[in-house]
């Protein structure tokens, strides 16, 4: 490990950046910039160090003034935190970006036409590119979508794909969320916040704009409304007040000017849902629910749910009514249908995937579970069903005891896991105290697909704040820093 | 709008209302026991209770400061001030996206600095041992809910959700008006023919300035404080914001407005409700009324203001799906 200390600005700041193998945003080598980098740093050495913590309180105040806040489960008082937020933006060159959107758009047109496959011919199924027993044994694998004809023909109309980058600075997918993924309103009020609070850097950078995001969402959900609604009424279905991510309901509701409704304001009568107004009820065309499958309709799915609304799923396949995501997504993003979508691309576009896979072990493979079952301190193990950063094992950082209940775990139930390689993926310097320290990010960039593919340049940077760590999720101890694509 | 809503900014707002109220109420009192023996204590405290709708365990144990206590800061009883905080910032997180940033960020501040570490030595009993002084905590509540009023008006549309926070704030106001009146009726009847002094006169501020009246109303009769005048002030005073004829006639006019822009043939009986009771405080005078059982009166207002709330709720809240699918 080399200090990047050769480097001439404020070498105090920088005196803890550790370079290593993983791939660094900042620094090419011990000293070297990458030139997209230069004004950054240059801006933040000639900031005074109590300037720098001011504009950061600033920052946090701002967060928790305007409630950008998530829940933390099983506490009963102070479960509202600020989702911890870094200052130093995460910047993206034009070129790297048009890979990612390319990359992104190919991938997710050829999830959907998977999903409409699988859920209709199942062709792919035939042609025994994909096993039929990955796919039925899915948890998320909804049957009552079979032969359920979805406007456009599209189910995955909003996705979050987390990619992360290699040591060579490759960007791969690590997963991809089709069901419910969340996060975008903090990439909108990151960006607002930074652009307050520096605003001349911000304006020397020639950053792309991501504030048309929640027009380009509400576009893609009217797109998607049933025919003959030509003005259609769109909702926005939340769990509550309770749930994680209310404030960004609550938020993306707001700035497209649509109801936010929860499962009581909703009702159905002979396959047509209504919202409860106080002017008597009214027909709702297009839901964006951000309620998981299970939950949503008490009648087609888990009896136990209070949140959902009775008679949803029929009113859906009567046509009345638009979900977006489409029921039964998430068969798309099991973590063992994974290693299968580089294939399901070539086999859908003809197209070698613009961005790869991270290497995963199927071990319900006899072979793979065997390398996986002895190299265990040196894998990640992850439950297929799983999200969030739970159920997961990480070799290097896990204990003995860990690792052989995780052996037999996966003995039991292979199909319920699969393993990948421990990845360093990239780091992007933080302000952590008074000094710049790299830490591990990924990216979630969010894509929307109504009449077409639309991906706004940017993201959610996810920062594991805690040295060392590789886990980003905000419930596991991650924050979030703004993300800058640059135009040129 | 979304019945849900609705139910959210009417409570929000009636919440907020009662916060205030009982904030004021107690500021007064507090500052008005410093001039009197502690004979009459107990009688001044039962009146506060009295006024406050006698809250459920809550009772006069002799000590102003330990009431004050429990009045500000037990979570435990819903009617305490920081309970009423908490349940209107916790409405207002249910419609966030339909109240503007300015009013969450008033709201949420003053949820913040009263549930905030700074408050903790309060909550364990700070006012009890003499270790703070109320005041300034009570001072900075009003005039936290008396921006987030400005703001109200200032930013949001003056819509139906607008007009629902009206509804609560001033179906809140009536009734709290018209229970501090009762509340005090025996004490400004005891001797109606003299003109108060003292410790009296002193009273009877308390009563004007725990409804903001006493500038108000010297304003109009002069500082010279006679209960008939004080009464009619408070109850039909025609412009002064807190007296319940004031109340009644925002909460009427609020309710025309929602009916208006929600097209409602079927509003009928809340229409003659609330017509009632208008048209009762605006033609009566206050020689008939103290002519009659004055708590009689009073009692009657507190129960129209509740069937208007319930009729208010069947009309726009709680309303059965077969009838609107029918309707």
């Amino acid at each position: 490990m080399h200090p990047a200390q050769s480097f001439q600005f404020e070498q105090a700041a920088l005196k803890n950046y550790l370079l290593d193998h993983a791939y660094d945003e900042m620094f090419s080598g011990p000293g070297n910039l990458h030139p997209h980098y230069e004004p950054l740093l240059e801006h933040f050495a000639a900031l005074p160090s109590d300037e720098l913590q001011r504009r950061k309180q600033a920052a946090d105040l701002s967060f928790l003034n305007q409630g950008i806040t998530f829940t933390v489960y099983g506490r009963e008082e102070g479960t509202e935190k600020i989702f911890p937020y870094d200052l130093i933006p995460r910047i993206v060159t034009a070129a790297e970006w048009a890979t990612v959107e390319h990359g992104l758009t190919q991938r997710i047109t050829a999830l959907n036409l998977f999903l409409k496959d699988i859920y209709n011919e199942g062709r792919i199924l035939d042609d025994g590119i994909v096993p039929r027993e990955v796919v039925y044994s899915c948890r998320h694998y909804r049957r009552q979508m079979a032969g359920l004809q979805v406007p456009r023909n599209v189910y995955i109309a909003v996705c979050g794909t987390d990619l992360i980058r290699l040591e060579n600075g490759e960007f791969v997918v690590l997963e991809d969320n089709l069901r419910v993924p969340s996060g975008v309103s903090y990439m909108l009020t990151n960006r607002r916040v930074m652009k307050r609070i520096f605003p001349q850097l911000f304006r020397s950078y020639n950053v792309r704009p991501i504030e048309q995001y929640t027009q380009l969402l509400l576009g893609t959900l009217r797109s998607l409304a049933p025919e003959g609604r030509p003005e259609p009424n769109i909702v926005l279905l939340s769990p509550g007040v309770f749930n994680s991510a209310y404030f960004e309901h609550a938020y993306l509701a707001r700035q497209m000017g649509i109801e936010l409704v929860e499962g009581r304001d909703l009702v159905t009568h002979d396959n047509v849902v209504y919202m409860r107004t106080t002017n008597g009820l009214r027909r709702v065309d297009v839901i964006y629910r951000r309620v998981d499958d299970d939950f949503i309709d008490p009648l087609a799915f888990r009896g136990d749910s209070i949140l959902g609304v009775a008679g949803l799923f029929n009113a859906y396949r009567a046509g009345n009514v638009t979900l977006a995501n489409a029921f039964g997504t998430g068969v798309a993003d099991d973590k063992a249908l994974y290693a299968y979508v580089p294939d399901i691309i070539r086999y859908y576009l003809s197209e070698e995937p613009v961005l790869k896979n991270v290497e995963t072990f199927l071990l319900t493979r006899p072979k793979e579970r065997q390398h996986v079952l002895q190299n265990l301190d040196k894998l990640v193990v992850k439950a297929v069903g799983e999200s969030g950063g739970y159920g997961m094992l990480i070799g290097p950082q896990s204990t003995k005891a860990q690792q052989d209940e995780f052996a037999r775990k996966i003995e039991a139930d292979p199909r319920n896991y699969i393993a990948q390689p421990t990845i360093s993926f990239s780091r992007a310097p933080c302000l952590i105290g008074d000094e710049l320290e790299p830490r591990h990010v990924d990216l979630r960039p969010y894509v929307l697909y109504g009449d077409k593919v639309t991906i706004v340049p940017g993201g959610l940077t996810r920062v594991a704040l805690n040295r060392g760590s590789l886990v980003v999720n905000s419930s596991q101890g991650g924050g979030s820093k703004d993300t800058w694509v640059l135009s040129q | 709008m979304l019945s849900r809503v609705a139910d959210s900014l009417y409570w929000m707002s009636r919440y907020l209302e009662r916060a205030e109220h009982t904030t004021r109420l107690l500021d007064v009192n507090l500052n008005l026991m410093l001039d009197e023996g502690p004979t009459s204590a107990e009688r001044r405290w039962q009146r506060v209770l009295q006024a406050l709708g006698r809250p459920k365990d809550i009772e006069w144990a002799g000590d102003p400061y330990a009431l004050t206590q429990s009045l500000i800061f037990e979570t435990g009883n819903k009617a305490s001030i920081l309970s009423c905080i908490i349940s209107a910032r916790e409405n207002s997180r249910h419609v966030r996206e339909q109240i503007s940033t300015e009013q969450w960020h008033r709201l949420n501040s003053l949820y913040l600095q009263v549930t905030g570490p700074e408050m903790q030595n309060h909550r364990q009993g700070a006012l009890v041992s003499g270790m703070a002084q109320p005041t300034e905590f009570l001072q900075s509540v009003m005039e936290a809910v008396h921006q987030f009023q400005g703001v109200t008006d200032s930013t949001m549309n003056h819509g139906e959700g607008w007009q629902f926070i009206q509804v609560g704030r001033y179906i809140e106001r009536a009734s709290a008006t018209a229970l501090l009146l009762e509340a005090y009726h025996v004490d400004l009847w005891e001797h109606p023919e003299r003109i108060a002094e003292g410790n009296e006169y002193l009273d009877w501020m308390g009563l004007l300035r725990s409804a903001t009246a006493f500038e108000a109303y010297c304003k109009v009769y002069t500082a010279d404080l006679t209960p008939d005048r004080i009464f009619e002030f408070l109850l039909l005073d025609e412009e002064f914001p807190h007296s319940v004829r004031f109340s009644i006639d925002s909460l009427q006019c609020a309710l025309e407005k929602i009916q208006g822009d929600s097209g409602k043939y079927r509003a009928e009986a809340l229409r003659r409700l609330g017509g009632r009771l208008q048209a009762s405080l605006n033609y009566s005078s206050v020689d008939e009324i103290l002519n009659q059982d004055v708590v009689g009166y009073l009692k009657s207002i507190q129960a129209q203001c509740r069937s208007i709330h319930e009729t208010i709720y069947e009309l726009y809240v709680d309303y059965s799906i077969q009838a609107a699918l029918a309707g």
